[in-house]
């Protein structure tokens, strides 16, 4: 076999960071190769420059051996190069038809685009109705609308960037399927990933990237994730494990029959949910993204004054109608998805930060005065007890990286004290250190018996962590499943929507 | 295409360089316009900028000037802060004058110390009440601030004119659309005898250090900060937006309406038609050159005055109109909008 892309001492560097440092290495026709890599080890940056997406500062890309100048999207597509984006660009309000014929680069009768385009879904086992509306479909269904669309651009090369982060294990075993059937037809897939064991199960060859450069590129017949990861990281992660065979007795939190009736068809109504949580106890809520998660945690934090039926009980009060500082100073702590620019104030110092959650507090107050002495010692505390990588309590806190902020502001909250701390997305998109750290101090902070609920898309992390783990399905919550002897079968259902 | 990207390394330094930058294109601009009325650039600018305060009258002129422009601006920067955009600040000003300059006339044979504090305290009252107005809209209805407060300055000047020409006329002013003068106990006190400029100068610094402390040491100026920089970050800290909205209408309302009173009760004296060459409007330059920040504000108050007593210079020895003035203005916020463009956005033509 042939190399079908070869890369030639690709630099590119954006202001502090060296995103791909002289990268070269070759990829073999009709093989599903991986780009394995932490957050920022620079995958990304490598395939938007083979997509002709960012142009790179030097270097050379050869495919089948001759020199290419991608300089465009369109251009790449020309040379037979598509790209499945992590982030959809499709229209909500249009057919998936309509869709697949506004990423053509050829003019072509949407009858005949039809025909073309159901050929394809037979052949692969997409399934697909060309004319429903995108709004109507699930997240899988929208990936494999996209999936569709470059390949009736006849590809040679596809690049798919972390294309199993939005789907479930179910689905994630189909688009399996699906890539294999493609590679044995005569294509070449670039698959991204930071999941390990997926990269074994799939690809050919991997190339592991660590800070913007190549480590290696070997095959993964003879590697296991233990392998893999060390060499990804260059330093071996031990796994947080949560103790089990507790018994929880004392109830803390509980929702019942949390329901919500809004005609935004933007928005997912939630539908009878029930959770009971016990002192010191981690309940994880699973589930694909879009399926209720956002909502629910507006509902949590009550920025908005969202509107809903069925109540919300703390130590047995009831905090419906308390606002998002009363429920602060009843002692919940929350760490929202968005870490710029809502749990953190990307323009402000790590000093004003904790302020920012910390505001109800009276020791860091005298009168109306901000008491900021205490704040930068709280600070500082922070900084050290949670091993930010920072200079001082007085850089901004968009100067930090992701991994590193988000210890601050897990850090800021578990130092708040809280009873019962509220987490969504608690290891999005940060290094697998920080995460490991996190991971870890969650278990021990309940341990202390605060009591914890994380919302997130990554099965593992609340494997890993968790009690208990119920699935948020389009607005409704599976009953839930205790992580001890888990049944993953019945789980991945309950991702699926099948509840019992 | 012209691309415009947002900029990674966006630099602080240069957020409080480029008021700097944007005068010194403004000056360089303006020479231009010197030369196409055929007048030479340098002697011009010493006209324009130096000849006017070049005796202690010019300089008291300058605080008269300065003075409210500084008022306004100080109190308009907490709405600017917090991302709400009054710009009414002329109608609010209209208000506290005609509020603050009612309660002149009403006792207008009193002599008591107490007539002035209580008309600098209607002045206030009057500009807040007005500013209530577009907060209430705004809170509400959810109506765009920028429409209602610029409205509402038609209206307050509706009703200074009605007044002026109405009720409030003065019997024994031959007809002329203004009100008879305020008592004595109703006048400003001027520092110096013999020169325009006022006790307002000392609130300007007072409402400076005020503001400054707020700004920094205290939980509203903190709210002010994060709401204005990033409102959902606000409303995870618990903010209460609504109420911030109410809050610093009202302040700038207030601190328009003082400028206000401060007006007619120091170098009018009376109440008549046109009391403010746009005092309200140019505001909004001064708080933006002076990058919201109260010590940049005074600075930025002192520059913007110096350009309505050039303007009135230029107009004496150079013979071109006053509008010159405007001119500078709009050229000062038209570099300094370009230069912050700039600093934040990367822009590339390929």
């Amino acid at each position: 076999m042939q190399s079908i892309v070869e890369f030639k001492n690709i630099y590119k560097s954006y202001p502090g960071v060296l995103a791909n440092d002289d990268v070269s290495f070759k990829i073999k026709e009709q093989t599903i190769h991986a780009i394995l890599g932490e957050n920022g080890a620079g995958k990304s940056t490598l395939v938007k420059i083979l997509y002709g997406h960012v142009t790179p500062d030097s270097g050379e890309i050869l495919i089948n051996s001759d020199l290419a100048m991608i300089n465009s999207p369109s251009n790449a597509k020309n040379l037979g190069i598509n790209m499945v984006f992590q982030h959809f660009s499709l229209f909500e309000s249009l057919t998936v038809a309509e869709n697949l014929i506004l990423g053509m680069n050829e003019k072509i009768p949407l009858s005949k685009l039809k025909e073309k385009s159901k050929t394809i879904c037979d052949k692969y086992g997409f399934n697909l109705n060309l004319n429903s509306p995108i709004s109507s479909l699930s997240v899988g269904q929208r990936q494999s609308v996209e999936i569709v669309r470059s390949l009736l651009n006849n590809p040679k090369i596809l690049i798919m960037d972390e294309p199993t982060s939005v789907l479930t294990p179910d689905e994630i075993s189909k688009l399996f399927k699906i890539i294999k059937k493609l590679v044995k037809d005569g294509l070449t897939v670039i698959f991204i990933s930071h999941k390990l064991e997926e990269i074994i199960n799939l690809s050919d060859y991997v190339t592991i990237m660590r800070n913007g450069k190549v480590i290696s590129t070997i095959s993964t017949q003879n590697e296991d994730p233990e392998t893999l990861g060390y060499k990804m990281l260059g330093y071996k992660v031990s796994k947080a494990k949560q103790i089990s065979g507790i018994n929880f007795s004392q109830e803390i939190f509980r929702i019942k029959n949390l329901s919500t009736l809004s005609k935004d068809p933007f928005t997912i109504n939630l539908n009878q949910i029930d959770l009971n949580l016990k002192k010191g106890q981690i309940f994880g809520i699973a589930g694909v993204a879009g399926n209720g998660q956002k909502e629910l945690m507006e509902i949590l934090l009550n920025e908005n004054d969202y509107e809903f039926s069925g109540d919300i009980f703390f130590k047995d009060s009831n905090i419906n109608n308390l606002s998002t500082f009363q429920r602060k100073s009843l002692s919940i702590s929350y760490v929202t998805e968005e870490r710029l620019g809502h749990s953190a104030v990307p323009e402000m110092s790590l000093s004003e930060n904790i302020f920012l959650s910390m505001n109800h507090k009276s020791e860091f107050k005298k009168g109306d005065f901000i008491n900021f002495e205490k704040i930068n010692s709280f600070a500082n505390d922070v900084i050290k007890n949670f091993n930010v990588d920072t200079p001082s309590y007085n850089v901004k806190a968009g100067k930090l990286s992701g991994g590193n902020l988000q210890k601050f502001i897990i850090g800021r909250e578990i130092m708040s004290n809280p009873e019962l701390l509220i987490l969504s997305q608690p290891t999005w998109g940060i290094d697998a250190g920080s995460e490991a750290f996190i991971k870890q101090t969650i278990i021990e902070l309940s341990q202390k018996g605060v009591s914890i609920i994380i919302i997130s898309h990554d099965l593992d992390e609340l494997l890993e962590v968790c009690h208990k783990i119920s699935v948020l399905y389009e607005g409704s919550l599976s009953r839930p499943l205790n992580v001890e002897n888990i049944n993953i079968t019945k789980l991945g259902k309950y991702m699926g929507g099948l509840f019992d | 295409m012209i691309r415009v990207k947002l900029r990674e390394d966006y630099s602080n330094l240069i957020f409080y360089l480029s008021p700097l930058v944007a005068v010194a294109l403004t000056l360089f601009f303006g020479s231009f316009i010197f030369l196409i009325l055929d007048l030479s650039p340098i002697e011009s600018f010493k006209i324009f900028f130096m000849s006017p305060i070049s005796n202690s009258y010019g300089i008291s002129e300058l605080f008269v000037k300065a003075t409210p422009l500084a008022i306004i601006a100080l109190g308009l920067s907490y709405c600017f802060k917090n991302n709400i955009y009054n710009i009414g600040a002329e109608g609010q000003l209209t208000m506290g004058a005609i509020f603050g300059g009612g309660i002149g006339l009403l006792f207008n044979d009193s002599t008591s110390v107490f007539l002035l504090p209580l008309m600098i305290l209607f002045g206030a009252i009057g500009g807040a009440f007005w500013a209530t107005i577009p907060a209430i809209l705004k809170t509400k209805f959810n109506t765009n601030e920028i429409l209602t407060s610029l409205m509402l300055t038609y209206v307050a000047l509706f009703i200074l004119d009605y007044f002026v020409v109405g009720p409030w006329k003065d019997p024994a002013g031959y007809g002329l659309p203004k009100s008879m003068p305020f008592p004595d106990a109703g006048r400003l006190p001027v520092l110096f005898d013999g020169l325009r400029v006022h006790i307002g100068a000392y609130f300007a610094i007072i409402i400076c250090f005020i503001t400054y402390i707020v700004y920094n040491k205290t939980l509203f100026g903190f709210k002010l900060k994060v709401s204005g920089l990033s409102s959902k970050a606000s409303q995870y800290a618990g903010f209460k937006y609504k109420n911030l909205i109410f809050y610093t209408f009202i302040i700038s309302g207030a601190c328009a309406g003082l400028a206000g009173l401060f007006e007619v009760s120091g170098p009018i004296g009376l109440l008549y038609r046109d009391i403010s060459p746009n005092y309200g409007f140019t505001a909004i330059i001064v708080a933006f050159l002076g990058r919201l920040n109260p010590i940049g504000i005074i600075l930025s108050s002192l520059l913007i005055a110096l350009t309505y007593l050039g303007a009135e210079d230029a107009q004496l020895f150079l013979k071109i109109p006053s509008a010159v003035g405007f001119v500078f203005q709009g050229l000062v916020l038209f570099f300094l909008l370009g230069t912050d463009f700039l600093n934040k956005y990367r822009v590339s033509i390929e």
